[in-house]
């Protein structure tokens, strides 16, 4: 965050908005992690909960 | 910027999640049942499915000689379509804050390229959204009935991944690409995964009527469209309400 704060101005200048890298790649990585779990990961418990949600967002299922 | 991404794809997750549902209930959930009925053998609608009920019978005796054995009909139907509908919830719910997520990270590498979101761009990215991971997708590999054989699901898993992830690559290219190398590369991207072809089986032998499965699939996009476009736009309200409790202003 402190890299931020250094180029706040700067990127105001430029009419971007400072916006860190980390907090995206978390929020990406989250995103990515419940889908694999609600589309994806085979273990019973996993597949048998989101069964009807798998079938009707059309991922791939048994 | 944390917290204003996390609570904008919770909320977006949270309302596409609860549309989802309800569409998924009224409109999905009466039809994936009555594929189930052509999954146990329950039920058939044509000769040549009694091929399968033979294979059903040797893998499952209890299911296909006893119809009244399986949990459709074993007396605690309400007690299990409540906990189907609370599970169809929750997976609704999580998967759509996992697409918003995805989607929030989207519009703040879209800002950080001094990109602003507007309701427009908001609405776009759930057309978007909903074209990479279903239309795309479905090109290959069509949203399936319980029971539909289809070839085998680690392959199939690794088809839908890579069609869906080059297709959202290819539409951010579309919408931000400055240049027509951007526009070539994005129609690479989608064309590969089209080329290299989904995992299929030879041949056709689902248990269920073509109607069923047809009926289905039509909702299937129906359901999949309403969901991503209000997922797209409930994240953009959010995300440009949020902007102003944080440092990270926008340009106005």
């Amino acid at each position: 965050m402190t890299v931020s704060i250094q180029t706040q101005t700067q990127a105001r200048d430029r009419a971007a908005v400072n916006v860190g890298v980390l907090p995206i790649v978390s929020a990406i990585a989250a995103g990515v992690i419940l889908i694999y779990f609600t589309g994806f990961a085979q273990a019973s418990q996993y597949h048998d909960s989101a069964h009807d949600t798998r079938h009707t967002l059309a991922f791939p299922c048994h | 910027m944390t917290a204003r991404l996390f609570a904008s794809a919770l909320f977006a997750g949270l309302v596409a999640g609860l549309i989802a549902v309800l569409l998924q209930w009224s409109l999905m959930e009466k039809l994936i049942l009555e594929g189930e009925e052509y999954e146990t053998g329950n039920k058939t609608h044509f000769a040549g499915v009694l091929v399968i009920n033979e294979a059903q019978e040797a893998a499952n005796p209890a299911a296909a000689t006893a119809p009244e054995a399986t949990p459709a009909d074993d007396g605690g139907e309400d007690e299990s379509l409540f906990t189907r509908f609370s599970l169809a919830f929750f997976a609704d719910f999580t998967s759509f804050v996992g697409w918003a997520l995805l989607m929030v990270g989207g519009f703040a590498i879209a800002e950080k390229y001094g990109q602003r979101i507007t309701r427009k761009d908001a609405i776009l990215w759930g057309v978007a959204g909903f074209a990479a991971v279903h239309i795309m997708t479905g090109i290959g590999l069509a949203p399936e009935l319980p029971g539909q054989p289809a070839a085998e699901l680690e392959l199939r898993q690794l088809w839908w991944v890579t069609t869906a992830v080059t297709a959202i690559v290819a539409f951010a290219l579309f919408g931000y690409g400055r240049t027509p190398v951007y526009i070539a590369i994005g129609v690479a991207l989608l064309l590969v995964p089209q080329l290299i072809g989904a995992p299929r089986l030879e041949g056709y032998s689902g248990m269920a009527p073509p109607e069923l499965s047809g009926e289905y699939v039509a909702r299937s996009y129906a359901v999949a469209f309403i969901t991503w476009v209000s997922l797209g736009v409930v994240a953009g309200y959010f995300w440009n309400r949020l902007a102003g409790r944080n440092n990270t202003a926008l340009p106005a």
